[in-house]
């Protein structure tokens, strides 16, 4: 039988209903390959006590009949999501100790429906960064290695590093991430998972600490298409305490996984092409359209003109955003406090000391732009350019239904590259910021292996609220992909 | 553009953060480097464009304006680094 902790979350549900197995005992087994693969660092928090009282608590549910749609499913939450009683940092040292007194919408409605946690993953300080290398507890790696050099190591993207590499490496049975430019998607194509970004309004953001509030949406990652859609299910629904939270009809979206997309037309943008970006990616993209359209998808030509915008617009909005939102981090409420001699060198003490190098640059930036006399050359100008890109979009679904485009323009890279160099560090995030930017569902699909032996995902962008297609051509994509590889890292031999 | 020290010193004390003189440097080239490259936009003509206000196309939702949570000065003090009588503790801003 396959060990337990390489089950994907239908496998293992089906495994708790026939009996199989217990929740205890699964939880068991994720709980030791968390210990055995410390060394990735993908953990800030491990709640093995939690873990075992809510198993437990799980069968007993399954045992009187009550199993709930995730019962006994152990997960790994981001620490981004504020845990009840339990630190929440974001990685950061400014939320020095902080814990809650509340938890996040998003991951009570994961225990609401049976749901274990595992503990809280590491991440890019603030969710800022693409390589979770900007953590104040350090750098996670990712469970891939290099086909010619398996003692280097890689960086399993960001910003929800932490949270793929955990999930690749079989640690957890699936994990959540946030997605602002990238954060879920980026990682799941490096860690060779699935990574997918709901419509902006689909997940409430109550509870989950703020980066770019017009940006960020909650998502899960998994190691199936299948269970993205158990998760998203369990994760999204109206919540009148976020106010942009939509009230719609969650839909049961495994129920999208329906492996018919004959007729359905999928666009591929022809701006998604960035210099120096690997042939092998080029080649990869091809062949997904030739998976589609072998299954009965008709490819349509589409053009996105301010794709090369994106970027540059994401560079203004996000630290903007991020500069209010951090406003809050200033030794009054809530974790470190450096003194000063006056309550405003007091503040200035504590977010030098409790800030790192990419947070600062970024509120620093946010703070230039929004300052007198800069609003109108950069915040407007970016907002417009948002309208463009989205109305990009809204043209180009005149004639599809879905696009189809790579992930990232290149595999993981080696923990230490890129570090130097910040607008190299954001090429990463070329392809996925267009989606944030206008709101769209988005989702990462492993389909392939580069050339050093380390993964590839392709991505799927949907229309606003329209999920399920995007699930039901997902499914698609994965089965025809057929990925099976598994990382040099991975705790267990597989099956 | 070209950010002189100064402006680079302005923005830190707008940040509230505190920029020791040994960093000043490479956080001038590092937020140079990044305007230059978000002022690409200015290619763009974006004259008759609304800027985007909303994500989605949605309004904001009303609610009666009644006390839904509250009385919960424990938890809201928890994690203060420092409080006396049930208020967050500061440096004195009065003299």
């Amino acid at each position: 039988m396959t060990e337990l902790n390489h089950l994907t979350i239908s496998e293992a549900l089906d495994g708790l209903a026939k009996g199989d197995f217990t929740s205890a005992e699964l939880t068991r087994a994720n709980l030791l390959a968390m210990e055995e693969a410390r060394a990735l660092n993908a953990f800030v928090t491990e709640t093995p006590e939690r873990a075992m009282s809510m198993a437990m608590a799980s069968d007993d549910r399954r045992r009187a009949g009550e199993a709930r749609p995730l019962d006994g499913i152990p997960i790994a939450v981001k620490d981004l999501y504020c845990t009840e009683g339990i630190r929440t940092m974001a990685g950061s040292h400014i939320l020095e100790g902080f814990t809650p007194t509340y938890e996040s919408t998003v991951t009570a409605n994961l225990w609401r429906d049976g749901a274990v946690l595992l503990g809280k993953t590491n991440l890019d300080e603030f969710a800022m960064g693409s390589s979770n290398t900007t953590s104040y507890f350090g750098e996670v790696h990712n469970p891939w290695t290099l086909a010619e050099e398996p003692d280097a190591r890689l960086v399993p993207g960001g910003s929800s590093g932490g949270s793929a590499a955990c999930v690749a490496a079989r640690i957890a049975t699936a994990s959540t991430g946030t997605d602002t430019g990238g954060s879920i998607r980026q990682p799941a194509s490096f860690c060779g998972i699935v990574g997918m970004k709901p419509t902006y309004g689909r997940c409430s953001r109550w509870g989950i600490v703020a980066f770019a509030s017009s940006l960020d949406q909650a998502g899960p990652m998994t190691r199936s298409v299948r269970d993205a859609a158990l998760m998203l299910t369990s994760m999204a629904g109206f919540d009148p305490k976020d106010s942009t939270s939509v009230d719609r009809t969650v839909p049961d979206y495994a129920a999208a996984l329906t492996g018919d997309i004959r007729g359905l037309k999928i666009g591929v943008p022809k701006e998604y092409r960035v210099d120096k970006m690997p042939p092998e990616i080029e080649i990869l993209w091809q062949q997904g359209v030739e998976w589609m359209k072998a299954a009965g998808a008709e490819i349509v030509d589409v053009s996105l003109p301010h794709t090369k915008y994106a970027l540059p617009a994401y560079y203004i909005v996000a630290p903007a955003e991020a500069s209010s939102n951090l406003a809050r981090y200033d030794g009054v409420r809530y974790g470190l406090r450096v003194p000063g001699n006056s309550l405003i060198e007091m503040y200035e003490n504590t977010r030098a000391e409790g800030f790192g190098q990419e947070v600062k640059r970024r509120v620093m930036i946010g703070t230039y732009v929004l300052s007198a006399g800069y609003y109108d050359a950069y915040y407007l100008k970016a907002q417009k350019l948002r309208t463009l890109i989205a109305r990009d979009f809204e043209a180009a679904y005149e004639k599809c239904d879905l696009l189809l485009t790579p992930t990232a323009p290149s595999t993981a890279f080696k923990v230490g590259d890129k570090q130097d160099d910040p607008i190299a560090m954001y090429l990463n995030d070329v392809f996925t910021v267009p989606a944030n930017l206008a709101g769209l569902p988005g989702i990462s699909v492993p389909a392939g292996l580069g050339a050093d032996g380390a993964p590839l995902g392709l991505q799927l962008v949907g229309q606003a609220f329209e999920e399920e297609t995007l699930f039901r051509a997902a499914g698609v994509l994965e089965e025809a992909a057929g990925f099976t590889a598994t990382p040099a890292l991975m705790v267990g031999e597989g099956a | 553009m070209s950010l002189d020290q100064a402006t680079v010193a302005r923005i830190a004390h707008l940040a509230r953060i505190r920029v020791a003189p040994d960093e000043a440097e490479a956080l001038q080239k590092d937020l140079q480097d990044i305007l230059a490259f978000v002022e690409q936009l200015g290619e763009v003509n974006t004259d008759d464009v609304p800027p985007m206000t909303s994500v989605t196309p949605q309004a904001l939702r009303w609610r009666t304006d009644k006390v839904t949570d509250g009385k919960k000065a424990d938890q809201v003090l928890a994690n203060a680094p420092e409080q006396a009588s049930g208020f967050y503790a500061v440096p004195r801003v009065v003299e």
